[in-house]
């Protein structure tokens, strides 16, 4: 187990050190959440990496990573736990008769027919220290979700009528991700260190893509971070986000490609653009026009 | 709290006095900022004085990084936060200078603001009944009468005549009778559930529990059905000129069904465009109807302007249609249908926004005309994507709509149009 990074250059150094290559807006942001237990809310575009630095920073602080993926509906007995019907039925029906009703109680409610659910299973002590909580996409549910939330993120503690309270004995690194398709809560923003990520720059992208993919060459590399910073300024319906800057270079070295040219752009735009309106946009002449324009800037680098 | 100036004279000096009081200039900081607009209360700033502490001074943007993690909640603070910040700590007496200058009490308590419309009305009513005895002539013809005994035809006219051809006092009468409107809405089936008696579903967990107080046996099944909530609605007014008399009209019905209390939906979002989209919620929420649309009209600057619907539809499906139309939202499209730009651009993005919502209403004034083809381009390249097309030019037509809204298999007057441009 890692010790908390005690600087924002320590965070910066364990980040990169599991390839992820963060701004220093981000590092400060995640460091103050580590020093001063606040959950972090980072909000942002598709592809930006907010899922990802969970996961990097589980992995750096070697820490297990709880899950809880938001969507409408989702409600407090499918975060927090829910109870075995089955084994207790059948519990029930062997016991037939045999026993008295105080007996039953405490053998049915135990935990061994409690199911975890992600909420619950981050208020467990874990080996190797607190647990990283990632609960990604929190638009997608709804209000009622939010104010639930609210008050387990406040205390760190759950409430199972049967069961009663458990407490966290350490409080878990909480991490909330949004995609922005509707305003979270005033409450819960406030009650957390807001982060909006943004698209890299130039020069940060190419870092990430050299961590990400080491096998492509550096010319291609730079076209294609340059080809990806050239589509952003376009009129598109959706801005191909990091993710898919990774993905394309994956894809093109798959193809054995060295250099882009616009037929091949062309071949694999479906790896950078999901829309079939922005896809017909760039077919043909617009994504050679824009490959000539990169060509042209890239030149005397 | 412990002293940081230590702390401070060790790293590369910043633009901030260092008499030991970065504690206070960080709270008189965090107050510029609520005078900018930013919601921060006194737990925030006592945040960012301990964040400040645990950061410390490695490099000056951690600095800047620190306050805005504390401070900032919305990406659109961003920009206001770095402007203040700039001025700020370049010279904290340069800030509280212009502010002064702004507003007379900058370290009072009590905050100035501005006096409500509502409020002067109020206040000039009650001044008047109590001012020192001036006397005042009640000249002829500005006598105000209450006329309480309209009878049932003259309202009946009033509800069927066209906006365009009201007077001065029909116009008002027609406002008072557009507040009491209403748009009734069915509600949507969402997938939480809820304790009900009827339906087919059993609630295991309830039962199970119910069935302890029996020693186990189940006696009796607990059923749960899904929890129905309201969709949001999204109006999109169009402001330009040839829309003039019916876009101030159907805002007063806009406001009428966004602050109607009880039953009804969810969240109300409102758009106003001519040559640009102008996002006017905010204003609507005022609950004096004079105050919400004076401050919509201010910020929005293209009244009685040129019309441009093909860009404004694009900026909206850009910009704000995955975060207001997310949840199954009904969209409302106020305009003529007379547009300045290419129809090609006006029909993929009428497209486009069909295809992000879940149902599009057309209400054309133009519909008034019981001869109407449709003959403009703008027409032709709208008409097919919407659902529904009714006519929005007096208040029988708002009626209708209200009636018609609940109906999801309603199209209004879309399909015998869409004849028309066929043949």
């Amino acid at each position: 187990m890692t010790a908390i990074p005690n600087s924002i250059d320590a965070v910066e150094t364990l980040l990169s050190g599991q390839g992820y290559v963060a701004s220093r807006a981000l590092a400060t942001v995640v460091f103050l959440s580590l020093k001063l237990g606040r959950p972090l809310f980072l909000e942002g575009e598709a592809g930006t990496g907010k899922t990802e630095i969970a996961k990097t920073l589980a992995t750096a602080l070697g820490r297990r990573l709880i899950r809880l993926q938001c969507y409408e509906g989702l409600d407090a007995a499918s975060a927090v736990a829910e109870w075995n019907f089955a084994a207790q039925m059948i519990a029930i029906r062997t016991a037939e008769g045999a026993t008295d009703r105080d007996q039953l109680k405490t053998e049915l409610f135990t935990d061994d027919y409690l199911i975890e659910r992600p909420l619950l299973a981050a208020m467990r002590p874990q080996p190797g220290g607190a647990p990283v909580l990632l609960i990604d996409e929190i638009d997608r549910t709804d209000e009622p979700f939010e104010a639930f939330l609210l008050e387990a993120l406040s205390d760190f503690q759950v409430t199972i009528p049967e069961l009663g309270t458990i407490r966290a004995p350490e409080p878990p690194i909480v991490i909330l991700t949004s995609n922005r398709t509707r305003e979270v809560h005033d409450a819960l923003k406030r009650r957390c260190l807001y982060h909006w990520v943004d698209y890299p720059t130039f020069d940060r992208e190419l870092q990430i893509l050299n961590a990400r993919a080491p096998e492509a060459r550096n010319t291609l590399s730079r076209e294609i971070v340059a080809f990806v910073q050239k589509l952003r300024r376009e009129d598109l319906f959706k801005r191909p986000g990091v993710a898919e800057t990774i993905d394309w270079a994956k894809c093109l070295l798959a193809l054995d490609v060295i250099a882009l040219s616009p037929e091949v752009i062309s071949d694999t735009l479906g790896a950078i653009l999901k829309y079939q309106d922005d896809i017909q946009k760039l077919q043909g002449s617009e994504a050679r026009r824009l490959l000539d324009e990169v060509k042209r800037e890239l030149a005397p680098a | 709290m412990k002293p940081l100036a230590s702390t401070m004279a060790t790293h590369a000096p910043l633009d901030i006095p260092e008499d030991g009081k970065l504690a206070h200039n960080i709270v008189h900081f965090a107050r510029a900022l609520r005078k900018a607009g930013l919601p921060i209360g006194p737990g925030r700033t006592l945040d960012a004085v301990n964040a400040v502490a645990a950061a410390g001074f490695d490099r000056r943007e951690d600095f800047y990084f620190t306050l805005q993690a504390i401070f900032v909640s919305r990406p659109e603070e961003r920009s206001v936060f770095a402007q203040v910040f700039r001025l700020f700590w370049r010279d904290p007496r340069y800030l509280d200078h212009m502010m002064s200058l702004m507003l007379p009490q900058v370290h009072g308590v009590q905050e100035d603001r501005r006096a409500e419309a509502a409020e002067k009305r109020a206040a000039e009513a009650l001044v008047d009944g109590q001012l020192p005895p001036v006397p005042q002539e009640d000249t002829p013809g500005d006598r105000i009468e209450i006329d309480a005994t309209a009878t049932m035809s003259a309202e009946e006219r009033l509800k069927t005549l066209d906006f365009e051809q009201m007077s001065g006092e029909e116009v008002a009468a027609a406002r008072r009778m557009l507040a009491r409107l209403s748009l009734p809405v069915q509600p949507l089936t969402t997938r939480r559930t809820a304790p009900s008696a009827l339906t087919a579903r059993i609630d295991a967990r309830r039962t199970l529990r119910a069935a302890l107080r029996q020693g186990g046996e189940i006696t009796r099944l607990i059923h749960k059905a899904p929890v129905t909530r309201w969709p949001n609605l999204v109006v999109l007014c169009d402001i330009s000129g040839s829309m003039a008399d019916y876009s101030r009209m159907v805002l007063h019905f806009v406001h009428a069904v966004a602050n109607r209390k009880g039953q009804g939906w969810a969240r109300v979002h409102a758009f106003t465009f001519g040559t640009r989209l102008t996002n006017i919620t905010r204003h609507l929420r005022d609950r004096d109807v004079d105050a919400a649309l004076r401050a919509a009209g201010a910020e929005a600057q293209d009244w009685s302007g040129g019309t441009r619907i093909g860009q404004s539809l694009h900026v909206f499906n850009r910009d704000w249609s995955r975060r207001v139309l997310g949840q199954g939202a009904v969209v409302l499209l106020i305009t003529d249908g007379l547009d300045r730009d290419d129809s090609a651009l006006l029909a993929r993005e009428t497209e486009r926004l069909h295809l992000s919502c879940r149902r599009l209403i057309w209400l054309n004034p133009l519909l008034r005309w019981t001869s109407f083809a449709p003959r403009a381009q703008g027409i032709r390249a709208i008409l097919p994507h919407v659902d529904s097309f009714r006519a929005g030019h007096s208040i029988a037509s708002l009626e209708a709509l209200g009636r018609a809204i609940s109906e999801p298999s309603d199209h209004g007057e879309r399909d015998r149009l869409l004849a028309m441009l066929r043949a």
